[in-house]
């Protein structure tokens, strides 16, 4: 490491981006790709003035395209190096062609996706739009609730990646999170450099390039004949995933004291009514589901951090004994039954004998502000829906639209 | 639910590790390829890996190259080699440079490696120009070659930007109302050149001891180094096998494809000047994908304008570096023989002195 500065455990007040910086300083990476896109950019900025200022050894490839950084960030993990990049919407589409190859090589990059509404129209402010795109993608995703999160996420996101050699997604809310004062407890950097432990590109990957006297090749064609074989291997990779992811959080929690798991739920034991969300709008639903205990309806929250690998058996345990559930999709996967939380959520519980209600709502898109009335209406028309007070024609709605 | 089998952390690897074959290598792109008949691309793969030997990244865009040598479970590759996407890689070795300079500079790693990106025309003059203009601009320190054929031959032949003008392609056929391609090609070794990168060269495998000159050159020069090679393509072309090298030189004995060399598009250097050029029809003629235009005056008199424009430019310059290089107590060759090194040394601090405003 540069410098050590961060030898003793502090708390800051610091924006999402402020804390992905940090936590980039003290992961100390060896490849950053970087190109600007709002709300990323500011996150970058602060990085380079730690480059600038020679307090991270990291070579800093700034390139000319999103297409490119994930291209760079390709080439140097299939090197060795710790790699890592951070983009948003339209900038995660134009690499896009480019993540299904880094997870079928197993590549452990990290990226940071800073939420944002996905053009046309344009719109810089966050939804999940861009994050639900590479759900297919192979990677594993995790989401943040605050800067805290985003710095922890990150953090845990390099080991994961490396024990489970899958690239990681860490997503953190455009503005909501990114650019909003939060406090964080920071790691020393010593505690951060010790979890992830040394980069040594003899061990990041089991192939590196860098190895000339065991020369590999990266990218072969594969015919009708293996194709398929390769695409399995890749399919079991992400079912081992999460076991990795759960034991990466354990040791984690011990560090910092944190009590993270893949999926966390608030008030469920007893509940018959819940919200499932992901991102900073648990905090939100946590609020109403307590304004609705005090009118002695039980309500709780799931608060998803896993979003994929999707954890299917933690979901139905915690939701199956729940009269009615509002998924909250921040995002609209057009032509579809309803959108991707739905899908994963109702496809989990399909089995079930006996399930909970389920039904969709599509808000925040574009940075729309989401309040606590919003989360309530979600709770009551799923609780209308439930005791037959009020019907429906469709799985899915928008929540918060002016008609 | 069955117990999933563990799965195997192996990405790909297809790299045929027998014993008995080892560097140095002979054929560095190892036999059994799937390359046509008289394809020019394996002597060139070949020139340029016996000149960069063993401790060599390599790595290509999508493309006939790409497809023809590792189709898994096989790999041609006897170097480390990559390829991601069509458009892509030189920014892929952009990152795997800057892999090992992170590792060389905390003292991880101690050899000498370099980079090589081997592309053809489609992904550098079209799809992928913008990932080269970049790697080029930021000055990484790897040789990216491509290999010109002038069109997209792997997915059976169509215009590429670097087409030239008449030539019939799948997408620009020979109708009766348009005949070929209607565009000049674009020349990307001046676009290269304009980059100011250290080293540009325009070469031709039939001249195999200019081209690995060229290639040694490149690999003792610190930056981005860029070479365009010619390449003649059996089955696009539909020159004969045999004749693909009697082909590409005439295509520099014609002045279509002049064999020149620039550093730091400031010095210029023609290195084969024939005495008397070969009329560019004999090179038109042994092309059916072109020869028709031998009947069209009018493209005819295009295709002449633009070579011989070309050449003429090639000579200015190269009048311009030879003065600047007198000028600077050098002949210009010896700026071309001197090592690079050598060339920091000696020249950049002359150069400075008699260009600076004083």
């Amino acid at each position: 490491m540069a410098v050590e500065l961060i030898k003793e455990r502090k708390t800051v007040a610091m924006t999402g981006n402020q804390a992905i910086a940090e936590a980039m300083r003290q992961i100390n990476y060896d490849v950053v790709a970087a190109y600007p896109i709002s709300p990323q950019t500011e996150l970058m900025g602060f990085f380079a003035e730690y480059l600038a200022n020679g307090l991270v050894d990291t070579e800093f490839v700034t390139v000319e395209s999103e297409h490119s950084a994930m291209s760079a960030v390709i080439g140097a993990a299939a090197s060795g190096a710790r790699a890592m990049t951070a983009t948003a919407a339209q900038g995660l589409l134009y690499m896009y062609e480019n993540l299904p190859i880094a997870s079928n090589w197993r590549l452990p990059i990290t990226m940071v996706l800073v939420n944002r509404a996905l053009s046309a129209p344009l719109n810089i402010h966050c939804d999940h739009g861009d994050a639900m795109t590479a759900r297919d993608s192979g990677w594993i995703q995790l989401f943040s609730e605050n800067s805290q999160e985003a710095y922890h996420n990150l953090i845990m996101a390099v080991k994961i990646a490396e024990k489970a050699l899958l690239p990681t997604i860490v997503n953190m809310e455009g503005y909501i999170v990114s650019h909003t004062i939060g406090n964080v407890n920071l790691l020393t950097d010593k505690e951060v450099q010790e979890f992830i432990g040394e980069s040594d590109w003899r061990k990041n990957v089991p192939h590196p390039l860098l190895d000339t006297d065991n020369p590999v090749t990266y990218g072969a064609t594969a015919l009708p004949d293996y194709y398929t074989e390769l695409k399995y291997q890749q399919h079991e990779a992400t079912f081992e995933a999460k076991k990795y992811v759960k034991e990466v959080l354990a040791e984690f929690n011990e560090l910092a004291g944190t009590n993270y798991d893949i999926i966390e739920p608030y008030k469920l034991e007893d509940a018959d009514f819940a919200i499932v969300v992901m991102g900073s709008t648990a905090g939100v639903a946590r609020t109403a589901a307590d304004i609705l205990r005090e009118q002695g309806i039980k309500a709780g929250v799931l608060k998803i951090r896993l979003f994929r690998p999707f954890p299917v058996e933690e979901i139905v345990d915690a939701l199956k004994h729940l009269k009615a559930v509002a998924v909250l999709d921040r995002h609209d996967s057009m032509n579809a039954l309803a959108s991707p939380l739905f899908q994963d959520l109702a496809a989990s519980m399909y089995h079930l004998p006996e399930k909970p209600l389920l039904h969709d709502f599509i808000y925040g898109l574009g940075g729309r502000e989401v309040t606590v009335e919003d989360m309530l209406k979600a709770f009551n028309r799923v609780i209308n829906l439930y005791t037959g007070k009020e019907t429906r024609n469709r799985f899915v709605e928008y929540l918060q639209v002016r008609e | 639910m069955a117990k999933r089998k563990k799965f195997v952390n192996i990405p790909v690897l297809t790299h045929l590790a027998e014993e008995s074959h080892q560097w140095p290598y002979e054929n560095p792109l190892a036999p059994g390829h799937r390359m046509c008949p008289g394809c020019s691309i394996p002597p060139i793969v070949n020139m340029i890996l016996l000149e960069y030997g063993k401790d060599t990244v390599t790595g290509s865009n999508t493309g006939c190259l790409e497809v023809t040598t590792g189709v898994f479970p096989y790999t041609a590759w006897t170097v480390p080699w990559i390829h991601v996407a069509f458009e892509n890689n030189p920014a892929v070795l952009s990152g795997a440079e800057a892999a090992y300079k992170a590792f060389k500079k905390k003292g991880k790693i101690d050899k000498e490696i370099h980079f090589v990106s081997i592309n053809g025309d489609g992904g550098t003059y079209d799809i992928g120009f913008q990932a080269l203009s970049g790697a080029a601009e930021r000055n990484h320190n790897m040789l990216y070659v491509c290999y010109n054929n002038e069109g997209y031959q792997n997915t059976g032949y169509q215009r590429s930007s670097a087409t030239p003008i008449g030539a019939f392609t799948k997408t620009t056929p020979v109708g009766s109302k348009i005949v070929g391609k209607e565009e000049k090609r674009k020349d990307l070794t001046l676009i290269m050149a304009a980059h100011e990168i250290p080293y540009t060269a325009q070469a031709n495998p039939f001249n195999y001891k200019d081209f690995t000159r060229k290639i040694r050159k490149s690999k003792d020069v610190k930056g981005f180094k860029f070479i365009n090679v010619l390449q003649s393509c059996t089955l696009s072309w539909r020159t004969k096998p045999e004749e693909a090298f009697r082909a590409l030189k005439l295509a520099t004995e014609s002045l279509y494809w002049p064999l020149y060399e620039v550093i730091e598009g400031r010095f210029w250097r023609i290195n084969v000047k024939p005495s008397k050029p070969k009329p560019i029809e004999d090179y038109i003629a042994m092309q059916p994908r072109w020869r028709h235009v031998l009947k069209m005056p009018q493209v005819l008199d295009k295709i002449k304008e633009e070579i011989y424009t070309k050449w003429d430019y090639l000579l200015r310059m190269e009048k311009l570096s030879k003065e600047l290089a007198e000028d600077l107590g050098f002949t210009l060759d010896e700026i071309f023989e001197m090592s690079w090194d050598e060339y920091q040394e000696k020249v950049k601090p002359k150069l400075k002195e008699k260009t600076y405003l004083s």
